[in-house]
């Protein structure tokens, strides 16, 4: 399900509009995740808080989403685009790539809260397939 | 069984006390045919869904979304017993409708996403979509439980 170029003109679009709060969006799916989906806390065992509005949240959602801005600048080739971050997950972090699909679900679900007019169906099926793609390039070097 | 903690039970009838079926329902279907159109495959009755605008100014669609998203109230009446209260539906959507299980789960996304909209972050807080989404995981496993 590769990215069209009405795609990647729609996430462009739907960027330009929510850059402005990425790193609140950042943070809040992470502490959401953390969350809804308490397996996910196994990966943060070195934080003292994982509590949403904590430093260590704050900090790693604003971490994520300039992975995210990155994603976006490079989204004609994320496979190289994303080569060093997908090297990071792959080697160091080892984070189970499924987990990039429960991520993705929790910054549309911070999205369509956040940005509810803006977050139309046509806005979301291009965002969803870019968050697959994106998670497809980060796993690109795990085996 | 399923446990729930008082804080869940709480989020869920507050958040479905708020939900108009009439409203969410046809959204998150409209959702679920543009975001994952191969889930129109179960529609060809239903006419024209060929463009997003035809998707959103179908009354199929519309009520179709309002029928499935009122099911959910015998799910919210019925928290402790959800895997009896959908066992009939269960073997329909196997038997009769030849559903994938898995469009429960991306169903349930939908839901969510239109849910979360709807709301804002001030009442669709972490703790509410822990809830919610957790009650519609039981609705999803409970409606794939007869399949075999």
């Amino acid at each position: 399900m590769s990215l069209t170029d009405k795609d990647k003109a729609a996430v462009k679009a739907l960027w330009t509009k929510i850059s402005k709060g990425a790193d609140a969006i950042g943070a809040d799916a992470l502490a959401r995740m953390l969350v809804v989906y308490p397996q996910t806390k196994t990966y943060f065992s070195h934080w003292p808080d994982l509590k949403a509005g904590s430093a260590p949240v704050t900090k790693h959602g604003k971490k994520i989403m300039a992975g995210v801005a990155q994603a976006v600048a490079k989204i004609d080739d994320l496979s190289s685009g994303l080569l060093d971050l997908s090297e990071l997950h792959a080697f160091q972090l080892r984070v189970d790539p499924a987990n990039f699909k429960t991520l993705g679900h929790c910054l549309q679900v911070v999205i369509a809260t956040m940005y509810p007019n803006e977050f139309t169906p046509e806005a979301n099926v291009a965002l969803d397939k870019f968050l697959s793609n994106l998670a497809l390039a980060l796993s690109e070097r795990y085996r | 069984m399923v446990e729930w903690t008082d804080a869940e039970r709480k989020a869920i009838t507050t958040l479905w006390s708020q939900i108009d079926v009439g409203e969410i329902g046809p959204q998150a279907l409209t959702r679920l045919l543009v975001v994952y159109p191969w889930t129109q495959r179960h529609f060809g009755s239903f006419g024209n869904l060929s463009t997003y605008a035809a998707i959103v100014g179908n009354a199929k669609v519309a009520n179709h979304g309002k029928t499935v998203m009122g099911g959910l109230e015998s799910a919210v009446k019925n928290l402790d017993n959800i895997k009896k209260t959908y066992a009939k539906l269960s073997v329909m959507h196997s038997e009769k409708l030849h559903v994938d299980p898995d469009n429960f789960r991306t169903l349930a996304e939908c839901i969510s996403v239109v849910v979360a909209a709807k709301f804002g972050p001030s009442v669709f807080t972490p703790g509410f979509q822990e809830a919610w989404q957790k009650f519609l995981a039981v609705v999803v496993s409970a409606l794939g439980r007869q399949y075999h």
